[in-house]
């Protein structure tokens, strides 16, 4: 093999010659970044790599990858996706979808995607605004939401995106955010290596139409204190000086004061527990709100099962060791022939 | 007592009854036998959209027509010689197209009067003296099933789900048919449960028995086989006959077929066959939803396979942006429309040549696509066959325009060897040198692109919906590129006509007063009604046309050669309006749009009026 092939890819390697428009302090940078830089990690080659979007600006991601990729059509690239991978499940395809496209016009596609559980990474980014269109607030936009087309507020209840992943039966939910590229790059990883569907949603700040959406979880002088960053078999500890915890009482999470409390009470982050997870996942208050539950990021759930993609393959298999491979004459033929002399 | 044999050259049968009564399944079986003793045969099924509509009403019945002669049959018939009516609804939907002097089989059973009530007669109709010009045999068939089933220890329930096998085996006596086919049928079906094996052989030999031994019949009726072209030939329906030539097509191109689907009447079927033959590498994904079942069929030639997709109208609506889509990628893919009654939801079980512009004009933009349609059941298999080729070779999507006519009618298929198909060589982005540079949207003399494939190191590429510059394939805004690439597409699809035939005329004068141009379904009844129209010295000859877009070169000149031009169209005038805006022509619609097809006497009578008016 020549040295050219064995040279390790670099982050370089899967940057295009486009330049990349997104609006200049756009978090969409820094969220392409760290996934050309996780990409070499994949262990594959450019060629097996595939990018498919949907419409949104998110959804420029693809020509900025040098892999193999796909920009379509509003809300759709789920279902272009899954096409992709029943007909080549050895590809490595990453989706990249906004608030808009995979919770709005393409929830449809999404939440049925999820439920097959195809071997592909979901990328979400959250910005709780329509930007492409200017400013209209999305499926994820806050009740009374002033935008365009809400000038006295938005009468929507938002969707809780992680919530819904979890009700279709998502094998895997992650969450983190554009402004802390650490962790955003240490859940892409995991999710990457996840084998079925990995939904992992990022905050991603829109600096145009919605600035400041995620401030109170990335501002240093709030971060510590609203956010909560989940590690695998760790108890659920946060707070400017993780002073604090969380605890189950019944079902019911509450925040306690690590030294008022009872060593055992403290929840212990597990990804396999489904329950938990619900719980996780309903974190969802407002942070305005008097004795709110601080946002988690991380992987809140993992779990093992049969990929669509492979069952497909397996049904083929069967069907020609049952039946032996197809013979198109036979199959002509038919069973009731007559012949005309 | 032995009767005399009497012989037809063709006959024409309809079976009627409630929608739970087997009618499909006794047309059927009836049309296989007389298949196997080599009639030609031409059939129409004809049933309600509601599964279960409520029994005995005029709602629920299924029709299943068919005509079988030693002679050419290329429709299903008008008016038929014999109808058989399971109730008394069954008779009122059905009587007027009895011919004069034809035969009605009526289960007397099926007249009570709750039947009565049901199909709307205050007096039963069996009584009426207007009965006097049919030939009526009256058979109380509930009563004769159970008769014959009396020791068999099944319920009464089971006992009278068998009736159809009664009248079925009373048809084969009358038309001199052998019970073995059937029986074989019979054994296959409820291999599991052998009590209902002999059950229906049972009645089915007491049908036929009953035919044998009462005084119905003086004579016997037999049609000879039909002087076909040489060759092996099996009955096929419409849809099965396309999932065929789709899976030929995947075969002789090497490539996997995809085939993603959202289920809808007419088209399931071809997802019910297709899931059949997984042994061929078919893929048949289930989406959920018509735009889902689209944009997979996308995912899937994106990676290298044969993607297809079927539907009907409102289905086809919903795929529109998703067509475009594959327009704008120039992938190949195929979309097979079974076309029903419309607009919205329509008439699901109806037919009708309904969205010829859809296919044309159904997208945003400029979104030019190739239109290959079907004319009979087997010519599906064709049609379908070529829609993958024409998709493959010029790597862009393709419309296949089939109907619920011929999707759900039969005929005799003399059918191909594997190696009489035409190859199929998909347009594989060909080896380049490693400092080359692959440009995705580089042309060759037809204007078609390389198709190079995720997995093919050193042709990495990215592709969407958004306008492209000429060869790199980047996005692009610039107004003259815009202009050239909306030109380029047009040309493409354009140039198809290059690879595909020239117009034949397929029947009758080559030049003369009248053309019948026709595209579809309307193919037997115009070929009947203008052969029909020669013989009485009428100078009308028969154009009918497989590819709609782009029509094939020579069509221009060959519609020259007629004073008058008549377009037949099960629907309001379309291809007509088609026709005069390419050749600027006074091309004239005859037009239905009643969910049925045309009759032979319709064509007949619209070409004679035209001489009459000539």
């Amino acid at each position: 093999m020549s040295e050219i092939l064995t040279k390790p890819l670099t982050a370089k390697d899967f940057a295009t010659d486009q330049d990349v428009r997104w609006c200049p302090g756009c978090g969409d940078y820094s969220i392409l970044k760290q996934v050309q830089s996780i990409m070499p990690e994949l262990g594959r080659d450019k060629e097996d790599i595939v990018f498919i979007s949907g419409i949104g600006c998110s959804s420029r991601f693809p020509y900025y990858m040098n892999t193999y990729g796909m920009h379509s059509i509003h809300g759709r690239a789920t279902a272009i996706a899954s096409g992709l991978k029943i007909s080549r499940p050895e590809l490595s395809v990453w989706i990249i979808t906004g608030d808009g496209d995979s919770l709005s016009i393409g929830g449809n596609h999404l939440i049925h995607m999820i439920r097959r559980n195809f071997d592909v990474n979901v990328l979400l980014f959250n910005n709780e605004i329509y930007g492409l269109t200017k400013g209209q607030y999305s499926p994820t936009s806050p009740e009374g939401k002033v935008t365009k087309s809400t000038p006295i507020g938005s009468l929507d209840h938002p969707f809780n995106p992680l919530k819904l992943c979890l009700g279709a039966d998502s094998t895997f939910i992650a969450r983190t955010m554009d402004r802390d590229p650490k962790h955003q790059r240490d859940v892409l990883l995991q999710g990457s290596k996840h084998v079925g569907t990995s939904m992992i949603e990022i905050y991603q700040n829109c600096n145009v139409f919605n600035d400041g959406a995620f401030e109170v979880f990335t501002d240093k002088g709030t971060k510590l204190q609203e956010t909560l960053f989940l590690e695998s078999g760790k108890p659920m500890i946060f707070g400017a000086d993780r002073e604090k915890a969380i605890a189950l009482d019944g079902t019911t999470p509450r925040v306690v004061n690590i030294a008022e409390a009872n060593e055992s009470d403290l929840m212990i982050h597990d990804e396999t527990n489904h329950f938990q997870a619900q719980v996780l996942t309903s974190f969802f208050d407002n942070p305005k709100d008097e004795g709110h539950l601080p946002r988690p990021f991380g992987v809140f759930y993992a779990e093992d099962r049969y990929r669509y993609e492979e069952a497909m393959e397996e049904q083929i298999a069967f069907a020609t060791d049952k039946m032996g491979k197809g013979n198109l004459d036979q199959l002509l033929r038919g069973n009731n022939v007559w012949t005309v002399d | 007592m032995t009767k005399q044999v009497e012989e037809k050259q063709e006959v024409t049968i309809v079976f009627a009854g409630d929608s739970g009564d087997g009618i499909q399944l006794t047309g059927t079986q009836f049309t296989n036998t007389n298949a196997l003793y080599g009639n030609d045969i031409s059939t129409f099924p004809n049933y309600p959209a509601e599964i279960r509509a409520p029994q005995g009403t005029l709602a629920g019945v299924s029709g299943f027509q068919l005509k079988f002669g030693s002679i050419e049959v290329a429709t299903p018939g008008d008016d038929c010689d014999v109808l058989v009516a399971m109730n008394a609804a069954a008779f009122k939907v059905n009587i007027a197209r009895l011919k004069k002097h034809g035969t009605i089989i009526i289960n007397s059973d099926g007249f009570n009067t709750r039947d009565l009530k049901l199909a709307g007669y205050e007096t039963s109709p069996l009584e009426d003296k207007s009965l006097n010009d049919y030939r009526t045999i009256q058979i109380d068939v509930s009563k004769m099933t159970r008769t014959a089933l009396i020791d068999s220890g099944l319920g009464k329930k089971e006992i009278d789900r068998s009736r159809n096998m009664f009248v079925l085996g009373f048809l084969y006596y009358m038309y001199n048919r052998k019970l073995e086919g059937t029986i074989e049928f019979i054994k296959l079906k409820f291999a599991k449960k052998p009590e209902l094996i002999e059950a229906n052989v049972n009645v089915l030999k007491a049908g036929y028995n009953f035919g044998d031994t009462s005084e119905v019949f003086t004579s016997r009726y037999n049609v000879k086989a039909a002087s076909l072209p040489s060759g092996s030939y099996r009955n096929i329906m419409g849809n099965q006959a396309a999932a065929l030539g789709l899976i030929a097509a995947s075969q002789k191109s090497g490539l996997d077929l995809f085939y993603g689907s959202y289920p809808i009447t007419p088209a399931s079927d071809i997802l019910h066959e297709l899931a059949k033959h997984k042994n061929f590498g078919v893929r048949s994904f289930q989406a959920e939803d018509e735009i889902a079942a689209m944009c997979s069929v996308i995912g899937a030639s994106f990676g290298g396979k044969l993607g297809i997709t079927a539907s009907s109208g409102p289905g086809i609506a919903l795929k529109g942006e998703a067509i475009g889509l594959g327009i704008m990628l120039e992938l190949p893919m195929v979309i097979v429309n079974v076309q029903r009654g419309g607009p919205s939801t329509g008439l699901p079980t109806k037919t009708e040549q309904a969205d010829l512009l859809q296919a044309y004009y159904g997208r945003n933009g400029e979104a030019p696509m190739p239109i290959v349609s079907a004319s009979t059941p087997s010519d599906c298999f064709s049609a379908a066959y070529e829609a993958c080729r024409i998709a493959l070779e010029h790597m862009t999507p393709v419309f296949l325009l089939s109907d619920g006519y011929i999707a759900n009618g039969s005929e005799p298929w003399k059918f191909p060897s594997t190696d009489e198909l035409p190859s199929i060589s998909p347009k594989f982005v060909p080896t380049k040198n490693d400092d080359e540079t692959y440009l995705p949207y580089k042309r060759d003399e037809n204007l078609v692109r390389d198709w190079a494939l995720p997995g093919m190191k050193g042709y990495e590429h990215r592709i969407g919906g958004l306008e492209k510059e000429i060869d790199t394939g980047n996005v692009s805004y610039d107004p003259e590129n815009h202009e050239k690439m909306v030109k380029i597409r047009a040309e493409k699809i354009a140039k198809i006509a290059d690879d595909i035939p020239l117009q034949q005329v397929n029947n009758g004068a080559e030049k003369g007063e009248v053309l019948m141009l026709s595209w579809g379904s309307t193919f037997g009844v115009v070929k009947t009604a203008v052969k029909q129209c020669n013989e009485k010295g009428m100078a009308v000859g028969h154009i009918h046309l497989t590819y709609l877009s782009p029509f094939p070169k020579n069509l221009g000149d060959l519609l020259k050669n007629y004073e008058h031009i008549i377009v037949p169209e099960i629907n309001n005038g379309q291809l007509v309006k088609i026709i005069r805006d390419q050749f600027l022509v006074d091309a004239k619609g005859l037009n239905k749009i009643k969910g049925i097809p045309f009759s032979t006497k319709e064509i007949v009578a619209a070409i004679e009026q035209k001489f009459e008016l000539a």
